[in-house]
């Protein structure tokens, strides 16, 4: 792996390293000192051209973690607002001899422009690119999900995969690089993914994706799903009348208290809430079903650090001359992908 | 006990047998329990992989010495590779897992084992990495081979067997534990001579 850049092109093998990896992460942040010297003089340059809370603040403390230098850049107060173009800031970044260089863009594919331009050499990580992908947001899902799903089935996550699971995505699945995300990883991973949502809010081709589409949340829910994932109502990427009001959306769309109540009564004890926030607290999901036990979103926000400090470990760490994954001397042991030929080259 | 290798230009010689493995084996258990003058405050952490298979049996030989000892909780794994120098050199290594026994290392007598002792870094490695886990009061190291061409000022405490090696050759342990060859778990020490 040279950039992570979609979940679309990850091989089922990627993927999993990368979670395995994110796995031995998690017990780093557990330990008293939270600090490895593995990416020791290297620099990360978080290149961010659209708000973000947690994903830039997760992505700071990952490279901290591992001992990286860590730029922060954000388009607000930089040339960018004096009309810089992508290029000539990518080359900046250059000159300064960045080794990863992290991006949010609200173009869609800007990160796999900034890969494929040569303009700079470092390893590039798309940290949410307009409506396209974000792969970290759904790595971070992943690993959530399989650590929930080995719990329930008493193994231990390293290894896992997701077969078996059912993983339920609701709301604005038009707007959400998320959703697309965790459609091709989780599905990669060996779930099934159901998606739900009002029809003005899923895209064109929805049809042709690896999921199976409603267009009633109480329908979908009936489906007995392991996981409901709530998306976040994109109002600053609505600009035409998507659903009547919110309100409707709510009551329609929302995971209301109501439906908290009916995972009880159809018997689902196992069955977890999750969110990419931020929430929309009473639109999307209401704060009983946020706050409730089944609610994973914290644990989402503290896994991301582990998943982002496996994706710089393994671009930044190894001989960048050798892209050569399976030259690894210490080979993936169990490859539970190993018989299928998903994800696997001949 | 020369064996013409099935693949050209390579020669095998096994060096230790399983009974050789297990004598080296029962021997170090017994010196560490002479040095430390009994079981107390002992852990073991063996360095992945084939570290961890041998600091079980050694803590199965001196739970077989001293009764009171649970094999279990003095033995631990510790990875390395986040602590490596040559990250850069080599291919992306994938991270395995550190487990440390329930009682931690704060002020224990943590004796390191490993499978090969050859330019020392893995114990340098190893050591930084102790160093972010606790304060053990003692580090000690124990290896089953020691081939020499040491490029860190650093010794092993017990050794299993000083095999004088060309840098040319390679020391390859086989660990029943680990290892499969030809189908059938083995316990061997080989040197492969390739020229």
């Amino acid at each position: 792996m040279k950039h992570l850049l979609s979940t679309q092109d990850l091989s089922a093998r990627n993927a999993l390293r990368l979670l395995d990896t994110a796995e031995e992460m998690a017990a780093v942040g557990e330990r008293e000192i939270k600090k490895l010297p593995a990416l020791r003089g290297r620099t990360v340059v978080n290149l961010f051209f659209e708000d973000s809370t947690r994903t830039r603040i997760s992505f700071e403390a990952a490279a901290k973690r591992l001992s990286a230098d860590v730029i922060n850049f954000a388009a607000k107060g930089s040339s960018v607002s004096k009309g810089e173009s992508l290029k000539d800031t990518a080359q900046t970044l250059e000159a300064m001899s960045a080794d990863a260089v992290v991006i949010r863009h609200p173009a869609s594919g800007a990160p796999a422009r900034l890969a494929a331009s040569g303009w700079i050499d470092a390893a590039v990580v798309n940290a949410g690119d307009g409506t396209h992908e974000h792969p970290t947001q759904a790595l971070l899902d992943a690993f959530t999900l399989r650590r929930h799903w080995a719990r329930i089935a008493g193994n231990p996550s390293a290894g896992t995969t997701l077969v078996g699971m059912k993983v339920l995505i609701v709301g604005d699945v038009l707007h959400s690089r998320v959703a697309r995300s965790n459609v091709w990883l989780l599905t990669t991973l060996g779930a099934e993914v159901l998606l739900a949502g009002p029809p003005t809010l899923l895209p064109v081709g929805v049809g042709s994706w690896p999921c199976t589409v409603f267009y009633n949340l109480d329908d979908a829910l009936a489906q007995r799903p392991d996981a409901v994932m709530m998306l976040r109502l994109q109002a600053e990427r609505m600009n035409a009348a998507f659903f009547p009001s919110t309100r409707e959306y709510s009551r329609r769309w929302g995971f209301d208290d109501g439906r908290l109540a009916l995972l009880d009564t159809m018997g689902l004890d196992d069955t977890v809430i999750m969110h990419p926030g931020p929430m929309n607290r009473g639109l999307e999901i209401s704060s009983a079903a946020a706050d409730s036990p089944r609610s994973t979103v914290l644990a989402q926000v503290r896994n991301g650090v582990s998943v982002r400090m496996a994706a710089l470990y393994l671009l930044l760490s190894g001989d960048p001359q050798d892209d050569d994954d399976h030259s690894d001397d210490r080979p993936h042991q169990d490859d539970p992908f190993a018989t299928t030929p998903e994800g696997r080259t001949p | 006990m020369t064996v013409p290798a099935s693949e050209s230009g390579i020669h095998k010689r096994v060096v230790l047998a399983e009974a050789d493995i297990d004598r080296a084996l029962t021997r170090i258990a017994h010196e560490i329990l002479e040095a430390n003058k009994g079981p107390r405050d002992l852990v073991l952490l063996g360095i992945p992989r084939r570290g961890f298979p041998l600091a079980q049996r050694l803590a199965q030989k001196i739970a077989a010495v001293d009764p009171s000892v649970d094999p279990d909780l003095i033995t631990g794994q510790l990875d390395v590779t986040m602590y490596r120098d040559d990250l850069r050199r080599h291919p992306t290594r994938s991270p395995l897992a550190t487990q440390l026994p329930p009682s931690g290392i704060d002020d224990k007598v943590v004796v390191l084992v490993d499978d090969v002792l050859y330019s020392g870094r893995t114990i340098r490695a190893g050591l930084d990495a102790l160093a972010d886990l606790g304060r053990p009061r003692a580090v000690r190291l124990a290896v089953l081979v020691d081939r020499g061409h040491r490029e860190l000022p650093i010794r092993a405490d017990h050794v299993g067997k000083n095999l004088p090696t060309s840098s040319l050759e390679r020391v390859r342990v086989h660990l029943a534990e680990i290892d499969l060859i030809g189908g059938s778990a083995v316990d061997e020490v080989v040197i492969e001579d390739r020229t």
